[in-house]
């Protein structure tokens, strides 16, 4: 058994997936190009006004009710997208036929969608929740689904050998839809003088006769007319990346329009990857802007690319083409859109692009969903997604370098740490278990933890025999008096290869404050010979 | 004709609506004593029939029975159910967990005291604990004073450990510079009263995200007269929304600043020392020499000077350690337990990471 999608009116069908709110309206598409801009596609509710195909785009202003758009090639690559999307979310084996058509493979699909009348009910449901109104026809070969698809409205359902009986009315022109005209117009005028005006007529022509006259494509023709052409298909590759697209009419300057359009994209391609059982670890958004060299200068962001350390996001900004791209890695596979648009929201109110938006791109990379089954006896961790859309709040507060865990560097330097990503994952749990089995069995020691004054606070100190006996530190003035004990030097350095050498002598030194004794860590610098108190036991 | 009868009682003070259907049958002769008032119209024949008293009596029946078992239903006050007790998990020292049972998860618990006094090292004992019962921590950290280092030989699981540093303006141009350089910058943005905006509302979003273990909210480095400036209502807020979480709410800071929001209070003081301590100081220190050695690091006694080595001991030739500091802890209230006639203190040690 074979499935054949057909999207009637394809140009049409593409404006309004991109803009659903058209659907009620009277739209015509006119081609941009030529210089009398025709009009190439009408609805259906255009056509009732008059409207049709051959006007031109002047003469269809006239009608005040129709909204003209332009054709857009962008729009119809994304709609023939979502059609094979649609397509390959039931079978594997699927055909591209045409820019609005998609055949599928049936085979072995039973038993999962059920017979063949349910599977066509189920794909024109997928494809109408894809933002598309399909024909769809099932059969079992698949030239005569595809052309029961073009020519049938909704859902149709041919029986196994009742082919030619329902294909018989249809008139002779289907056989030649993507025929050049050409070659098309030749065999029509023929047949058109053999009195042959429907498929029924063509079926019942003698074969030798007809191979006669017409060679081996007559013989071709009169089988798709029977319905009995048979043929295997040509499957398509799956997508690499789920892409959205939109090409503003009037530059956006706002965020809050751009996140409207944001929001729909969004929406459909999450559809998309739902329809897929998939969800996305990165998307990348990709924002044309209207004259970028002038608002260059104004943001001072000229020909830079950095990425954050630890961010999950990725700045990418192109002198040559006038795009700004961001890229937003999440820890785990999710498919959320309203998640997706917070997300991005908060990377763009932190990064602004810096100039109108004229075309808007969105790119999700495919991964398998997250399978995940929380065990009775592990304690509760946030939910990945409240957790992501969490720390991209808090790093819009404090900064995207100032949230996260710490991962400590392979050095006796101060502050040798750096902030990482935080992820909660179960990677390391049997590794954590084993450590928590062994630590348990050791005695426990409370471990004097230090506070780091964050810069370090300058002290002046008075030596005696080389010993600091009394600290002063000008910007704290808590932080002064004579030392009451102390301990140490402890000298460390390293790093002596490189331009960031160090070397110090730590001392633990207690002071009287006016709260009582407070312990702090004095450091002198042995480079610069300076003295700084560098934390304070808690 | 459609119309209602509302009778109230001045016992339960509740309306009872009655149809027009019954109501014909209720507003005969015992009408009144149900307290019923009926329309104009309504006392037709059935005024002498008996079966409509009969009626009405069984309603009168059916109202009574009614109302029975709604006050049954009500619950008095001195009846009301205790709220559940709060589990108490390990702070990760015993002296503490003896002293005060845990730290109470649903709950504010509000550690206090002046520099020096063992906020930190109680705090770092809490992650550690909690991460190694495979919790995820957040410390969200006012003052950017949290030393990894002590944080990893405390024990805590890094990777489990969120660190939220306050006190920095976010600005993409941050991005660029290095760790030592964006000190610079970042000291001329700090603020306390900036940084603590930023923790509470850093604080908020953790606990509207769930799913933490501990939320730690440092407070420390906070002047008392800035961290008073939050508003008792945020606390309350903070009380409200840990409630229902199986989440350890702890602040730490110089003086207790949540009033009754938080459920348990600890004070914590540096101990006193004086010529007595100091000499029985020493002594410890001369007992617990041999288990110091190992690795052959020499050991001085708590916050001990080089020229007080006790006799005996081989004096260290070129440092000292600064080891044992002495904490005293002190319940100051509890909601678990009811106060003791006499404040219940503990006294606990706590040494330095390289002391071994």
């Amino acid at each position: 058994m074979f499935a054949a999608i057909f999207i009637p009116n394809f140009s049409v069908a593409a404006v309004f997936r991109a803009e659903p709110e058209l659907r009620m309206k009277a739209v015509a598409i006119f081609e941009v190009k030529p210089p009398p801009e025709k009009i190439t596609a009408v609805s259906g509710s255009a056509e009732c006004l008059g409207i049709t195909p051959t006007m031109t785009k002047a003469q269809a202003e006239l009608c005040s009710e129709v909204t003209l758009r332009p054709r857009s090639a962008l729009q119809e690559s994304v709609a023939h997208a979502v059609l094979l999307d649609c397509a390959q979310s039931f079978s594997p084996c699927v055909e591209d036929a045409a820019a609005d058509t998609a055949i599928l493979d049936l085979a072995g699909m039973e038993s999962l969608f059920g017979a063949g009348p349910e599977i066509a009910r189920a794909i024109h449901g997928r494809a109408g929740e894809l933002g598309l109104d399909a024909n769809v026809a099932v059969a079992t070969n698949p030239d005569a689904a595809v052309i029961a698809a073009r020519r049938f409205a909704g859902v149709t359902v041919i029986p196994s050998g009742k082919e030619a009986e329902q294909l018989g009315p249809l008139p002779v022109e289907v056989l030649f839809a993507g025929w050049q005209e050409e070659a098309a117009d030749d065999l029509l005028s023929t047949l058109e003088r053999w009195g042959i005006r429907n498929l029924r007529g063509l079926a019942a022509l003698p074969e030798v006769a007809l191979s006669e006259r017409l060679g081996q494509q007559g013989l071709r023709l009169q089988q798709l007319a029977r319905g009995a052409a048979s043929r295997t298909l040509v499957p398509v590759e799956e997508p690499a990346v789920f892409e959205e697209a939109v090409e503003l009419e009037y530059p956006v300057v706002l965020l809050e329009p751009l996140a409207f359009l944001l929001n729909r994209m969004l929406e459909q391609i999450c559809a998309r990857l739902a329809s897929r059982s998939l969800a996305t670890q990165e998307l990348r958004l990709t924002l044309e802007l209207e004259d970028f060299q002038s608002h260059n200068q104004q943001s001072e962001i000229n020909n830079q690319k950095f990425q954050s350390a630890i961010g999950n996001c990725k700045s990418t900004i192109s002198s040559r083409s006038n795009q700004f791209c961001r890229t937003l890695r999440l820890p785990l596979p999710m498919l959320d859109a309203k998640l997706f648009l917070k997300l991005l929201q908060l990377d763009l109110n932190a990064h602004p692009p810096g100039a109108p938006i004229v075309k808007i791109h969105l790119a999700a990379e495919p991964a398998r969903l997250r399978l995940a089954q929380g065990g009775l006896f592990v304690p509760p961790t946030p939910e990945p997604e409240k957790l992501e859309l969490t720390l991209a709040r808090i790093a819009s507060l404090v900064g995207q370098e100032r949230v996260g865990s710490v991962e400590m560097l392979d050095t006796h330097r101060a502050e040798g740490f750096r902030m990482k990503r935080f992820v909660v994952g179960a990677a390391h749990e049997t590794i954590r278990k084993k450590d928590f089995a062994r630590d348990s069995k050791k005695e426990r020691v409370t471990t004097a933890a230090l506070r780091i004054f964050r810069p370090p606070l300058g002290a002046v100190v008075t030596l005696e025999n080389g010993t600091p006996t009394r600290v002063i530190c000008p910007k704290k003035k808590e932080v002064q008096g004579t030392v009451l004990w102390k301990a140490g030097p402890w000298r460390s350095s390293g790093d002596w290869w490189e331009r960031e050498a160090w070397s110090r002598d730590e001392w633990d030194v207690a002071l009287q404050s006016a709260e009582g004794v407070a312990l702090y860590r004095l450091v002198h610098d042995l480079l610069n010979g300076v003295w700084f108190v560098e934390g304070t036991y808690d | 004709m459609s119309s209602a009868v509302i009778s109230t009682t001045a016992a339960q003070g509740r309306f009872f609506v009655l149809d027009a259907e019954t109501q014909a049958d209720v507003c005969t002769g015992e009408a009144s004593s149900v307290g019923g008032v009926c329309p104009a119209g309504t006392q037709r024949s059935a005024l002498s029939s008996q079966p409509a008293l009969d009626r009405a009596r069984i309603i009168q029946a059916t109202i009574n029975n009614q109302q029975s078992k709604i006050l049954a239903s009500v619950a008095p006050a001195s009846r009301l159910e205790v709220c559940p007790a709060p589990e108490m998990v390990s702070s990760g020292i015993a002296a503490i967990d003896a002293l005060t049972g845990g730290l109470p998860r649903g709950c504010l618990t509000e550690i206090y005291g002046p520099a020096s006094s063992g906020r930190t090292t109680l705090l770092l004992a809490a992650l550690s604990a909690a991460t190694h019962r495979g919790e995820v921590c957040a410390v969200v950290d006012a003052g950017d004073a949290l030393d990894p280092q002590s944080a990893a030989d405390a024990g805590v699981d890094l990777d489990r450990m969120l660190w939220v540093r306050c006190g920095t303006i976010n600005s993409p141009r941050r991005h660029r510079g290095t760790e030592e350089k964006n000190h610079k910058n970042k000291n001329a943005l700090r603020h306390p009263e900036h940084s603590l905006e930023q923790l509470l509302r850093a604080a908020d979003l953790l606990l509207e995200s769930g799913g933490f273990g501990l939320i730690a909210l440092d407070l420390a480095d906070l002047l008392p007269q800035i961290a008073r400036r939050i508003p008792l209502t945020t606390w309350f807020r903070f009380r409200r929304a840990v409630e229902h979480m199986p989440t350890v709410l702890l602040a730490m800071e110089r003086q207790s600043i949540a009033g009754s929001c938080s459920s348990l209070l600890i004070k914590l003081r540096v101990q006193e020392i004086d010529a007595n301590q100091a000499a029985k100081r020493r002594q410890n220190a001369a007992h617990s020499l041999p288990r110091a050695c190992r690795g052959g690091v020499s050991r001085g006694s708590t916050i001990q000077n080089n020229e007080s080595a006790p006799e005996g001991q081989k004096k260290p030739t070129h440092a000292q350690l600064l080891t044992e500091i002495e904490i005293t802890a002190e319940v100051v209230r509890s909601r678990m337990k009811r106060k003791p006639a006499r404040s219940a203190e503990i006294i606990f040690t706590s040494q330095t990471a390289w002391t071994g």
